[in-house]
């Protein structure tokens, strides 16, 4: 155990060595934000709900949504295809570790520098120049740190399948864009899964996006009863379970036919 | 002894794409593609036993680095049997790589944006090695191979030479009994290549630590390595000792001479026409150079005869480098 933690950690200090990533970032969720705010407001306009949700717990659902995104959010795909691609993943190998495991450590790593100088300052930020509603129950709080880390586990689950094609398909460039657009519209991070029509929704329950993005920000502004929301939560824990199947599979299947690039 | 590697009847075979030419051969490309397959490593056995450093070579491409990624275990060979430290390198993964080491030259096993020191503290957590086995151990590693300075900058900030004993310090924290050396003084200075060679012997008197190493430097070898395997296009074409190599191939002397006349190739040829010799000119250095056979009585009556009949500046007899020899072997062929 100690191992995977020491890996959080280094993925801290690699964090803070690329500080004008970090910077940048926070500029682009802002923008986000404000933008689909606004974007909001606007469809909002005089009407006081749609589709059950007030316009503030709408604002609350896009700013909570992108926060909660850059704690989920890693590019373990794309890190684990260069990896292959060039070789690296050799060295990996000939670690007494878990590859993915510390692939999983490093988005984790990740995602909790994010949360702590990104995410909750920026949360605080956002609360003062648009109007967001924080609720004051403490179970939501809690439901909805569970949902999170859970939402992290299934986008994570997502990315290591992703990156193991690459030990099939070479070059999965496009397959890794892809795979970002569908998660940020099927997630309910740009709009939530209730605004989608009845028969994308049904096809969308069966698929394990929406316990990326739409679960905890629903949680979050109280979209969910208590029940609702307890049900939401074990379809994601569900989802974690499933999803390891068809990525052990992958990663046996890989390894057999691993081929080292380059002397 | 117990050997430390067994390999038997390894193979290795690659699928070698080619494509057809033109956009009609792109096309027929997309449904079926033609491919050879190419024998990486066919077919060697050997062993190396507990405490021995040897010396892999072959030229390039010859599967030098194939054979290592199959006895570390992260590829599969198609056919034959390894067993690396007692232990089958594809089944028990985590017990087997925490009794290994490798180094690949051409490749950083480092975290290229974090201190060295950091990348050293992971990798102590994660082949569990004690605080007082590191310090004892690595202190002195730290030292021999002169990091100290280095710990605190980050990889990508090293250059070649500084990087590349970091990472042989690196794959030595948890103090392997077997060290997998693919091309570890690639593009180093003389020094530096110093500096790992006396390691690489200090550690394998002091822990009697394996060593299989590969390189195109064979100076390196004659270092460090008494016993020698040779690859060529996959086969092992020798496997023995460096010496008897030379001896077996090492193909006669060389005798220079520098002389304080003016000297023609035919005079030489003239003067020694009654042996079996060779002259060459090295037009620049007017240095004349005679091949021989390695054969004393010869040798001597060759130079007898030479200064009787011309005034001698200069005279420097020479073995066939190991260089040489490898070379002519990789020109020729064995047979
Ligand atoms: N991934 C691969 N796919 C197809 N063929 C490969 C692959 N890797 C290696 N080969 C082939 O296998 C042969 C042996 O390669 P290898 O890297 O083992 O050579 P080497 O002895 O290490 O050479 P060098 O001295 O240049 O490092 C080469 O002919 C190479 O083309
Ligand atoms: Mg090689």
């Amino acid at each position: 155990m100690d191992k995977y933690i020491e890996m959080i950690r280094i993925r801290f200090l690699m964090m803070l060595a690329y500080r004008t990533n970090y910077y940048t970032g926070i500029l682009i969720y802002s923008i986000n934000i404000g933008a689909y705010y606004f974007l909001w407001s606007a469809i909002y306009g005089e009407k006081d709900a749609i589709e059950g949700m007030s316009v503030i717990q709408m604002s609350t659902y896009v700013a909570v949504a992108w926060m909660a995104r850059a704690f989920y959010f890693n590019n373990i795909d794309r890190e684990m295809a260069a990896e292959i691609k060039e070789g690296k993943v050799a060295v990996e190998l000939i670690r007494p570790y878990n590859y993915l495991g510390m692939k999983t450590m490093q988005g984790l790593g990740e995602g909790i520098f994010r949360l702590f100088f990104f995410s909750v300052p920026g949360m605080v930020i956002v609360s003062f120049i648009f109007p967001l509603q924080f609720s004051a129950d403490w179970t939501t709080w809690i439901f909805f740190a569970v949902s999170i880390v859970l939402s992290f586990f299934i986008n994570t689950q997502i990315n290591l399948l992703t990156g193991i094609t690459t030990f099939f398909l070479f070059n999965n460039t496009g397959l890794i864009r892809a795979k970002r657009v569908v998660i940020d519209l099927f997630s309910g991070l740009l709009i939530p899964i209730s605004f989608f029509p009845l028969w994308a929704q049904d096809v969308l329950k069966y698929l394990p996006f929406q316990g990326i993005s739409y679960v905890p920000s629903m949680i979050f502004t109280n979209s969910f009863s208590n029940n609702e929301a307890i049900q939401a939560i074990i379809m994601q824990g569900i989802w974690v379970l499933i999803l390891i199947i068809p990525i052990q599979v992958l990663w046996i299947i890989a390894k057999k036919q691993l081929i080292i690039q380059g002397g | 002894m117990t050997d430390a590697i067994t390999v038997r009847n390894l193979k290795k075979e690659f699928k070698a794409y080619s494509s057809r030419s033109g956009l009609k051969g792109a096309f027929r490309d997309l449904l079926t593609r033609n491919y050879k397959i190419v024998p990486a490593v066919n077919n060697i056995s050997f062993q190396v036993k507990q405490g021995e450093m040897v010396g892999y070579i072959g030229e390039n491409g010859a599967g030098k680095s194939t054979t290592i990624k199959m006895l570390t275990g992260i590829l599969t060979p198609t056919s034959g049997e390894v067993i690396v430290n007692g232990m089958n390198p594809h089944k028990d993964r985590e017990k087997f790589v925490r009794t290994i080491g490798v180094v690949f030259g051409q490749r950083s096993q480092l975290w290229w944006d974090i201190a060295v020191q950091e990348s050293f503290r992971l990798l102590k957590k994660v082949y569990k090695v004690t605080d007082e086995q590191y310090d004892s151990h690595m202190s002195h590693v730290i030292k021999t191979l002169d990091i100290e300075p280095l710990l605190d900058k980050p990889v990508r900030k090293l250059s070649l030479g500084q990087r590349m004993r970091c990472e042989l310090a690196a794959a030595l924290i948890h103090n392997p009994p077997l060290l997998f050396l693919d091309e570890p003084t690639i593009g180093l200075d003389v020094l530096v290549k110093l500096k790992i060679r006396e390691f690489l012997k200090e550690i394998n008197d002091k822990y009697n630590t394996t060593i299989l190493l590969t390189t195109h430097d064979l100076s390196d070898i004659e270092a460090l390595c008494e016993r020698v395997v040779m690859l060529d296009e996959g086969k092992i074409i020798y496997d023995g000792a460096l010496k008897s190599l030379k001896e077996k191939w090492g193909e006669g002397k060389e005798i220079e001479f520098q002389f304080l006349e003016d000297v023609t190739l035919n005079d030489l040829n003239r003067i020694t026409a009654s042996s079996e010799v060779k002259w060459e000119k090295d037009e620049k250095k007017a240095i004349f150079t005679a091949f021989a056979e390695d054969n004393d009585e010869l040798i001597s009556l060759l130079i007898a005869k030479v200064v009787a009949d011309l005034k001698v500046k200069d005279i420097d007899i020479k073995e066939t480098s190991t260089e040489e020899i490898i070379r002519n072997i990789y020109d020729r062929g064995i047979s």
